[in-house]
């Protein structure tokens, strides 16, 4: 899950690393209140979660409350990217002197945590890596025994930066982040670091001992997604709404992925992503009453190939489902793995539909069949 | 890792509900399931054989080779670690959703002591005719079956769909290695080759990968660089090539991976390395018929 940058920067105060001082607000008047409480020179930053958002204009500068309070009504509101801008942060702007770079994230090639360490940081790191990649140091660490305070300034040259370095990999840890990056980690001038900035993202398997984290994150996103979308994740399923027409119903990742490039590639357009795999597969029913739920499907595609979650238990769901809710959309059907036998009598008996024994062509039947029906109602 | 039909397995949380289900079926594909544990549970039976509260206990009564670990994911690292001071060097790690710092420090320790780790989040694996370990259908005689084809899969769902295309196609498995779906793995797509280029039995491989991560590019990179499919074919397919591309965090992730990842740049180096990359699953038995002929 991504960390808001102002809950990122309380979890970064709370680990003893030094950021500006700031306050979230929603509206322009609160803003120049902020501002004021500041002392007139400030940073107003969308609170968005989307890369390069100095460049797209999403951070700007005040001298003045006023000035603040213009700023904020100007970026409240607008998009950036495909987000809205709901809040900004106003922080006291700091005198700088120099800005680094300084990151920590899970690497699957070293199969541990990676930092990534520059004296050249800011907005243009990515250039910096394509241009002279030796400026920027990678040191893999042990997890089993920690970054020391020798390496960190080995990494950093710094013994203050050091103890920032090692700071940050202690809140990697105790926060179970995938990824932890300051960018710019400033020096001011007198040569102490402070976090101009925070992303982090924390670990979504680490919910269960990270539970108190997780509804703190929570509080400060609020509600997102779509109606249908919630409604999904509330049962514990994962649901994205595209704006195609063939509904899709599959299990596990790599199969879901694969039925929906199956059916981009024969010319028709997936109405949505919905994965039942894991121990989620018990949960068919709910998930096609959530497939259905969309008034754009015009046809629907289970598609089921069963290793560990069993096609008899999830093409069970799907019968309960059907009988019902009745839906006025034809069903098309691929069966195959654990359970199959029972699965595909299940299917025959109760509705009456024929299961493909090629996954390609009951692809290619919801397709043509959404087509139809799209051109029917246009 | 390859198992055989004389590796005996521990199955570490024998008393769950999936794993009485699965210890039958992989005894129906011949697997020697010697033991189990689950703890508070020592001194009983489960699905025909002692259970044990600890690895170590259980290694104590008998041989094991291998063990299987159907634990939640809360309780994998220290049942890993059991497993390790037990003396296993096999073991295939089934719980989704470890936390993944968790999985680094299990690993590393599997590593030191020379033990092969498949997962977590893993299928399993299954050498067709000999013996099934994990939650595959190696039973299923229409989706495995004795034969040269290799396969690494990081989804049990497609990789399942992929073994049956090859069943269908007229061929089988040399042995079926799902490396798992999660971000740090035991073993990764390029090991999981290599065991492959060294066993004989296997004259061509299939990569079933998906977007995210660098794996298939690296394992791509190792078959370039040493020609390895002048010595056996290898076949792919990459799930997720029109997924529209996922928003990244920050920067670390780029300067770590680059331009890598998605599914069209795992197409691209599979390609430059001699592999045949399908666009369909059912594209495989034309193309096996081929290569084998």
């Amino acid at each position: 899950m991504n960390v808001p940058e102002h809950v990122g920067k309380a979890l970064l105060r709370e680990g003893g690393i030094v950021t500006p001082e700031g306050r979230v607000v929603r509206d322009a008047l609160r803003a120049a209140d902020a501002a004021r409480a500041l002392g007139g020179n400030v940073v107003v930053k969308a609170q968005i979660s989307a890369g390069k958002r100095g460049k797209s204009g999403g951070i700007a500068f005040a001298s003045t409350p006023e000035e603040a309070g213009a700023r904020a009504a100007a970026l409240l509101g607008t998009r950036i990217g495909e987000h809205r801008v709901e809040e900004v942060l106003v922080e006291a702007a700091v005198a700088i002197d120099r800005e680094l770079y300084a990151a920590i994230l899970n690497d699957g090639s070293s199969r541990s945590p990676l930092v990534l360490f520059s004296r050249e940081g800011g907005v243009d790191i990515e250039e910096l890596n394509a241009s002279a990649p030796e400026k920027i140091v990678r040191e893999a660490v042990d997890i089993r025994r920690g970054l020391s305070e020798e390496k960190a300034r080995e990494i950093t040259g710094d013994a203050k930066v050091a103890d920032v370095l090692v700071r940050m990999y202690d809140r990697f840890i105790a926060l179970d982040c995938e990824l932890l990056e300051i960018n710019p980690l400033a020096l001011d001038d007198s040569g102490a670091p402070i976090a101009l900035d925070c992303k982090m993202t924390i670990d979504d398997s680490a919910r269960r001992r990270q539970a108190a984290l997780f509804e703190r994150l929570e509080a400060a996103v609020g509600p997102y997604g779509t109606a249908l979308e919630q409604r999904a994740r509330a049962a514990g399923l994962y649901f994205i709404e595209l704006d195609g027409e063939v509904g899709i119903l599959a299990n596990g990742a790599g199969l879901t992925m694969t039925t929906l490039d199956a059916v981009n590639m024969q010319g028709g357009r997936p109405a949505n992503f919905l994965e039942i795999g894991g121990e989620a597969y018990t949960k068919a029913t709910t998930a096609l009453e959530i497939v259905l739920a969309n008034p754009h499907v015009k046809s629907v595609l289970v598609n089921f190939c069963g290793a560990f979650a069993r096609t008899d238990v999830m093409a069970e769901g799907v019968v309960a489902a059907y009988e019902a809710l009745r839906p006025s959309v034809p069903f098309f059907f691929s069966i195959h793995g654990t359970g199959e036998e029972q699965a595909i009598a299940l299917v025959r008996q109760r509705l009456g539909i024929e299961p493909y024994p090629l996954m390609d062509d009951a692809v290619s039947a919801a397709v043509q069949a959404a087509k139809a029906l799209v051109g029917v109602s246009a | 890792m390859i198992l055989r039909r004389d590796d005996s397995l521990l199955v570490q949380g024998i008393t769950g509900k999936q794993a009485s289900f699965w210890s039958e079926k992989m005894r129906a594909c011949g697997t020697n399931i010697v033991a189990g544990t689950s703890p508070g549970k020592g001194g009983t039976q489960a699905a025909g054989v002692p259970v044990y509260e600890s690895a170590v206990l259980a290694a104590k009564a008998h041989r094991i080779s291998c063990s299987v670990l159907f634990t939640p994911p809360g309780a994998t690292k220290a049942a890993v670690l059991d497993a390790l001071a037990a003396g296993i060097r096999k073991l295939v790690v089934l719980a989704e959703h470890v936390p993944v710092h968790d999985s680094m420090e299990f690993i590393a320790a599997a590593h030191d002591v020379g033990a092969q780790l498949v997962g977590p989040n893993t299928a399993g694996v299954v050498t067709p005719g000999e013996c099934a370990v994990g939650i595959m259908p190696g039973f299923a005689e229409n989706i495995f079956a004795p034969g040269p084809v290799g396969v690494i899969s990081r989804s049990g769902s497609l990789g399942t769909l992929i073994c049956l295309d090859i069943v269908r196609a007229g061929f089988g498995q040399s042995a079926f290695i799902g490396i798992g779906g999660d971000p740090v793995l035991g073993t990764t797509t390029v090991e999981a080759l290599r065991i492959f280029e060294r066993d004989d039995a296997t004259r061509a491989v299939v990569i079933v990968g998906e977007l995210g991560g660098a794996m298939e590019e690296e394992a791509a990179d190792y078959a370039a660089a040493t020609q390895l499919t002048k010595r056996k074919p290898l076949l792919a397919f990459i799930a997720g090539r029109t997924a529209p591309h996922g928003r990244r965090m920050g920067h670390a992730g780029a300067i770590v991976t680059g331009s890598r990842g998605s599914g069209e740049s795992k197409v691209r180096a599979l390609r430059e390395a001699g592999a045949h990359v399908l666009d369909s699953p059912a594209g495989l038995g034309p193309v096996l018929r081929n290569v084998l002929s």
